[in-house]
C-alpha cells in the first residue's frame, strides 16, 4: 500500500505501438541494459563475500549470513537498534503497521505502539517532534515518506537541528541531537515522476551540522544505519528505493556498523577515478566493464557512501593516482554533489589532471514521467565519459 | 466503526459522536462570546472573589516572584540602554510580561524542561540566573556558554534545564512535544522518581507558523505531558493580531486540537501561577495529555532594538498601558495590601538589583570574547577534516595581514 498516489501509467493506443514499456531496453542495445543485480560484483553473492569485509566486527565476521533486500536490511537494523537500546523510537507517516515499502514490519508488534508509532502527516512536525525527543536523550528515527516531502521539514532539518549543537556550546553534551536519524525514501524508481523521485542530498551537504549518507546495498544499509543511529551527530539516511527489493545480497546476521564519512574503493583502477554514490554505483559498474573492454583502460571506482561531510582525502589520493575524475548521481547536476567533488578535486589534484572532471548528472530539469530514461544517467552516458577522459 | 441503521448519531470514522441535525447551519465563531480570561487579582492588586479561598503561596515564594519581575525590569531598562549606547548589538525586554514568565516558571519543578522563544527572561531569573550570568551571554564573553555564538538575549543552561533560544520562530514548539514524549517515556520507566512535564512557550504571531499546527496535533496525538504557554500580547512587531488571526485569539484553537484550554490574564501573576499550576497536574494526568495556556497581555516595550513601535502604534496608548496596567504593580499593590511591601523595601530592592546587574555589567564588558577556533567547533561532535584545513587556513589569512584583523578582543588572540 503506497498512501500517496504512485500510479503506473499505461502507454495509450497509438498506430506505433508502444515498445517502449518502462522495465524495458531498446532491442539493439548493448550499454544501457538493466543492473542484473544477481550477478552485479557490486553485491555479496556468497556468504564468504559478505564476511570478508574488513571494516566487519570480529563478531560479524566469525557470524552467519542471510540473504536479504535492501528493506529487510533496513528493517534488521532498526531491529536491533530498537531491541538493543532502549531510547531508540521509530516513527512517522504509516510506519506502524509496517511502512509503504514495508521497512518497519513487525517492529510495532515487537516493540510496542509507544516505540514505533504513526504520526500525524505533517514533515515539520515529525522533524521538529524528532528533534526534541533527542534533546531530551532518546535516539529518535523519524522516517519521512519520500524525500520529495523532506521539503516541509527544511527549516527544523537546517535551522534546528544542524545548529543545536553548534548553538549550545558548553551545553552541547545535554543539549544536542545526538542519535537523530532521519531516514527517507530517495532517487528514480522508474515511474515516480516530479515527487516520487527526488534526490536533495546536495541541499543538505550545504548545512554543516547534519551528516547525509546514502547506502548502494543491504549489507551497507544495514551498517551504514546502525552506524547512524550510534552518531552524536544528527544524519540525514537516504534509501535508494528502486534498490528496496531489487538489490539482494548475503548480509551478516550480527549487528555491525561501517563507518560514517569514509569512501570505499570498491575496485582498484589506474586510468580514471569515477566516483558515485547509491543506485548509480551499478550504472557505473556496467559502464566501466564495458569500457575496460573497449578501450583497454583500468577504471577505479570508489562509493562514497557518506555526502557529508565526505571522504576528500580518499577521492583525492585516487585522482592523484589516476589523472581522470568523473562524478556521477542522479539529481541535478547544477550545484549538486559533482560540483563540490569537482571543485575539491580541481583545488587539490591541479598538477595531476589529465583531462577536466566529468560530472554526469541529471539535467537541470523536474523528474519528468515518461523522460526518466534520458534524463538519470545511464551506461551509455557514464561510458561516453570515461571514453572523454581518456580521449582528451 | 460502523454506520448504524437508525442512529441519531454519525459513526464515520473521522468523527465518531457526530449527532445528526436537519438543520442546515454553519457554526459562527462570530456568534460564540469569546473565551473568558482568569483571573485572581483585579488591578487594584485585590483578590476580585472573595468567596474563593486564596492561592496557596508561601510569602518567601511571594517576594521571590516580585523580586524576579522588579530585577527583570530593571536589568530590561540598563541593557536597552546598553544597546543604544553600542555596548552590546541587540536587545529585547519582556516589560508588560514579567509576570507571565516568572509566574509560570514558580509553578514548575525546576527539572521541568523549559523550551522559550526568546521574551521569557523571567524564567531564566526565576531559576536561579544571576546578572553574570546575563551578561556573559550579552556580551558573548569566555563565561558565556553559547561560547559567543548567539545573538544576546539567547540564552540557555544545562544546569537550569532550559533549552538554548533559537530565533527561528516556532521551531521549539514540536521539539517540546518530542521533549515531553521523551519525557513522558522516562517518567514510565522511572515511576518512583519526580513525574515530570514539558513548558512551551511562544507569542501569538509565532503560532501562526506551521509547527504550531503541527505541534499541538502530534502532542494531542501522542498525548504528551506539555504545557504550551502562549504570551498574546497584542503585537507580531508591527502586525496588530487583527491581521495576525480572526477566531477567537490562540486559545479557541487548542480546544480544537482535542487540548484542555485556559486564558488567563498576564498581568495578574497570581492566576498565571495558579493556571500553570492546574496545568501541570492536569498534564501529568492519565500518563500524560497537553494543555494550553494563552497568557493575555500588552507589548509596552518595542519589540526590540531594532524597532521603533511608535511607528505604527500611539504612544499615548502604550503610555495608557503602562500607567494603567502592569504585572509588577499589580503584585506589589497586593503585596502592600498584605502588609508585605512598602516604599522603603522597594527603593532597596531596586537599588540593590540595579548595582548587581551595573557591576556584572562592567565586569563582562571588560571580558574578552572566546577563542577564535569557537568559530568552527562544536557543529559536528568532533571537527571534520575539512574543518580543521580550514582552521588552518584562517589562521594562515590572519597571520599574514595582522593589520586587517584584530584578535585582541578573543581569548588567546590569534593563537586561539
Amino acid at each position: 500500500m503506497i498512501t500517496r498516489t504512485v500510479c503506473r501509467h499505461r502507454a495509450p493506443k497509438n498506430p506505433h505501438p508502444a515498445r517502449r514499456w518502462y522495465a524495458s531496453h531498446p532491442p539493439k542495445a548493448r550499454l544501457n541494459i538493466p543492473t542484473d543485480y544477481s550477478t552485479t560484483p557490486l553485491l555479496h553473492h556468497t556468504s564468504k563475500a559478505a564476511l570478508s569485509n574488513k571494516e566487519l566486527s570480529t563478531e560479524a565476521r566469525n557470524g552467519t549470513t542471510s540473504r536479504i533486500n535492501l528493506f529487510q536490511a533496513i528493517n534488521a537494523a532498526l531491529a536491533h537498534a530498537l531491541r538493543s537500546d532502549q531510547r531508540v523510537l521509530l516513527f512517522g507517516e504509516d510506519v506502524a503497521f509496517g511502512g509503504v515499502f514495508r521497512c518497519s514490519m513487525n517492529l510495532a508488534t515487537e516493540f510496542g505502539d509507544e516505540r514505533v508509532f504513526n504520526t500525524p502527516l505533517s514533515e515539520q512536525g515529525i522533524a521538529g517532534f524528532a528533534i526534541g525527543a533527542a534533546m531530551e536523550g532518546m535516539r529518535p528515527v523519524a522516517e519521512i515518506q519520500f524525500a520529495d516531502y523532506v521539503y516541509p521539514a527544511f527549516d527544523q532539518i537546517v535551522n534546528e537541528a544542524a545548529k543545536v549543537r553548534y548553538r549550545a556550546g558548553v551545553n552541547a553534551d545535554a543539549q544536542s541531537c545526538g542519535g537523530l536519524v532521519i531516514r527517507m525514501p530517495s532517487g528514480g524508481v522508474g515511474h515516480g515522476a516530479l515527487y516520487h523521485s527526488q534526490s536533495p542530498e546536495s541541499l543538505f551537504s550545504h548545512i554543516p551540522g547534519v551528516r547525509v549518507v546514502i547506502p548502494r546495498s543491504p549489507a551497507q544499509a544495514k551498517g551504514l544505519l546502525l552506524s547512524s543511529i550510534a552518531c552524536n551527530d544528527p544524519v540525514i539516511f537516504m534509501e535508494p528505493k528502486i534498490l528496496y527489493r531489487a538489490a539482494v545480497e548475503h548480509v551478516p546476521a550480527e549487528p555491525y556498523t561501517l563507518p560514517l564519512s569514509k569512501a570505499e574503493v570498491l575496485k582498484e583502477g589506474k586510468d580514471v577515478t569515477i566516483v558515485s554514490y547509491g543506485t548509480p554505483m551499478y550504472t557505473c559498474q556496467s559502464a566501466l566493464e564495458a569500457a575496460e573492454r573497449d578501450f583497454k583502460c583500468s577504471v577505479e571506482l570508489i562509493d562514497l557512501r557518506t555526502i557529508y561531510p565526505w571522504d576528500r582525502q580518499a577521492v583525492m589520493a585516487s585522482v592523484r593516482k589516476t589523472g581522470r575524475c568523473i562524478v556521477v548521481h542522479e539529481s541535478m547536476v547544477n550545484a549538486g554533489v559533482g560540483a563540490e567533488v569537482a571543485a575539491t578535486v580541481q583545488e587539490g589534484c591541479f598538477l595531476r589532471l589529465e583531462a577536466p572532471v566529468q560530472r554526469v548528472a541529471g539535467w537541470s530539469t523536474h523528474a519528468g514521467l515518461a523522460y526518466e530514461k534520458f534524463n538519470i544517467p545511464d551506461v551509455a552516458r557514464v561510458y561516453d565519459s570515461i571514453r572523454a577522459v581518456l580521449e582528451f | 466503526v460502523s454506520q448504524r441503521p437508525g442512529s441519531d448519531r454519525v459513526h464515520f470514522p473521522g468523527a465518531v459522536n457526530s449527532q445528526f441535525t436537519n438543520t442546515l447551519a454553519f457554526t459562527r465563531p462570530s456568534e460564540k462570546d469569546a473565551m473568558p480570561t482568569y483571573r485572581v487579582l483585579n488591578q487594584d492588586g485585590e483578590i476580585v472573589d472573595s468567596s474563593q479561598s486564596p492561592p496557596e503561596i508561601s510569602e518567601q515564594d511571594l517576594l521571590k516572584m516580585y523580586r524576579d519581575m522588579v530585577t527583570v525590569s530593571i536589568m530590561d531598562i540598563i541593557m536597552f540602554d546598553a544597546q543604544r549606547q553600542g555596548r552590546i548589538s541587540f536587545y529585547m525586554v519582556s516589560a508588560g510580561e514579567e509576570g507571565i514568565a516568572v509566574g509560570s516558571a514558580s509553578a514548575l519543578s525546576p527539572n521541568d524542561p523549559i523550551f522559550a522563544q526568546y521574551r521569557e527572561t523571567g524564567i531564566f531569573q526565576h531559576r536561579g540566573f544571576t546578572p553574570a550570568d546575563f551578561m556573559a551571554q550579552l556580551f558573548a564573553t569566555t563565561a558565556d556558554p553559547g561560547k559567543g555564538r548567539n545573538m544576546p538575549v539567547h540564552y540557555g543552561s544545562t544546569k537550569f534545564r532550559i533549552h538554548t533560544i533559537s530565533s527561528p520562530l516556532a521551531t521549539q514548539i514540536p521539539q517540546a512535544a518530542g521533549a515531553a514524549y521523551a519525557v513522558k517515556l522516562q517518567n514510565q520507566q522511572n515511576p518512583t522518581a519526580e513525574q515530570r512535564v514539558v513548558a512551551c512557550y511562544f507569542g501569538e504571531g509565532a503560532a501562526s507558523e506551521g509547527d504550531f499546527h503541527a505541534a499541538l496535533n502530534v502532542a494531542a496525538t501522542r498525548a504528551v505531558p506539555c504545557v504550551f504557554v502562549c504570551r498574546n500580547n497584542g503585537f507580531a512587531i508591527s502586525t496588530p493580531t487583527l491581521e495576525q488571526y480572526r477566531g477567537d485569539g490562540i486559545a479557541s484553537r487548542g480546544v480544537g486540537y482535542g487540548i484542555d484550554t485556559i486564558r488567563v490574564d498576564g498581568n495578574d501573576i497570581l492566576a498565571v501561577r495558579e493556571a500553570m499550576k492546574r496545568a501541570r497536574a492536569l498534564a501529568l494526568e492519565g500518563g500524560g495529555r497537553p494543555v494550553l495556556i494563552e497568557a493575555m497581555s500588552y507589548r509596552v516595550s518595542h519589540h526590540s532594538t531594532s524597532d521603533d513601535s511608535f511607528a505604527y502604534r500611539a504612544r499615548v496608548e502604550v503610555e495608557e498601558w503602562k500607567r494603567r496596567d502592569n504585572p509588577v504593580t499589580r503584585l506589589r499593590k497586593f503585596l502592600e495590601g498584605r502588609g508585605l511591601w512598602g516604599e522603603e523595601k522597594e527603593k532597596e530592592l531596586r537599588s540593590e538589583a540595579r548595582k548587581a546587574v551595573l557591576e556584572a555589567y562592567r565586569s563582562a564588558e571588560k571580558e574578552r570574547h572566546p577563542a577564535l577556533r569557537n568559530l568552527i567547533s562544536d557543529v559536528y561532535e568532533e571537527m571534520t577534516e575539512e574543518q580543521l584545513e580550514q582552521l588552518g587556513k584562517m589562521r594562515d589569512v590572519v597571520e599574514r595581514y595582522p593589520d586587517e584583523y584584530d584578535g585582541s578582543g578573543y581569548e588567546e588572540g590569534v593563537e586561539g
